[in-house]
């Protein structure tokens, strides 16, 4: 079966999204990704639109669940580089992709996913010396 | 308003979405919309297209190269023979979905287009035509 490749990069998992998806692989990889950051422990997912031409409400709302659901399981998920057009068009279709963290690029990204993770890391040793 | 060209295409799983985006997308590139204008118009096909399938039970969508005057224009149809709308006006309002989706479909569809229009009989089907003008 068709499905969207997940990378594991250290506590990262990278998806980049190629094709032009249709509903059933949205939903196969939004119930992959969920397996993966369980099996892999992992605490950042960044997934690249970079060559998406098209996000409708049904991946914008992939997007929002693959968010939340990775907020439960302890991991954060940022979604890089949007095309200005797509930008614009959501916008108008009243899609705000709440709760969705985004960065322009793969770069800026990976820096907001391992920053915050050092921030959790540093903040944990602070409260152990605390006590 | 003047038919350049007309294109039908089957509405039936959640890959024939993909094959109407791809096709509004190819005329839109041919009408020479520009970036914008061709993801406003191909996202509201892909909203419309679900749609028809995802309540409708399938149908088909049209896809017409429209002129008026100098104005150069994509008017996209989309049939189906499901049942129907009962209240409109609650299904265009944003937010409002029956299947847990976000509502966003006709509402978000109407404000990526220039015109819209939605006409609905319970039990036979609902028809939605919006243009697009380049």
């Amino acid at each position: 079966m068709e499905r969207i490749p997940i990378l594991k990069m250290g506590e990262v998992l990278l998806v980049s999204i190629q094709v032009d998806m249709h509903d059933r692989l949205a939903m196969q990889l939004q119930d992959d990704l969920t397996e993966r950051i369980t099996a892999a422990r992992a605490r950042g997912v960044l997934i690249d639109i970079s060559a998406l031409d098209v996000v409708d409400s049904f991946i914008g709302r992939m997007l929002g669940n693959i968010a939340a659901m990775s907020r439960v399981l302890d991991a954060q998920t940022v979604v890089v580089g949007m095309r200005p057009a797509v930008a614009i068009t959501l916008v108008e279709l009243g899609l705000s992709l709440d709760g969705v963290r985004t960065a322009l690029n793969v770069e800026r990204g990976m820096e907001l996913l391992t920053h915050n993770a050092e921030a959790i890391v540093s903040g944990r040793k602070h409260d152990a010396g605390f006590h | 308003m003047t038919l350049v060209s007309t294109e039908s295409l089957p509405l039936t799983t959640s890959d024939s979405v993909v094959v109407v985006r791809q096709a509004v997308r190819q005329r839109a590139v041919e009408l020479g919309f520009s970036l914008v204008d061709q993801t406003k118009i191909v996202t509201a096909a892909s909203e419309l297209a679900r749609n028809a399938i995802q309540h409708g039970g399938g149908g088909r969508a049209t896809i017409e190269a429209v002129t008026d005057g100098l104005r150069r224009g994509l008017r996209l149809t989309f049939e189906d023979d499901g049942p129907g709308i009962g209240d409109i006006q609650t299904a265009m309002r944003d937010g409002f979905s029956t299947d847990g989706g976000l509502g966003l479909g006709l509402s978000g569809a109407k404000r990526l287009s220039h015109e819209f229009s939605i006409t609905s009989t319970p039990g036979r089907g609902t028809r939605v035509v919006v243009t697009r003008w380049k």
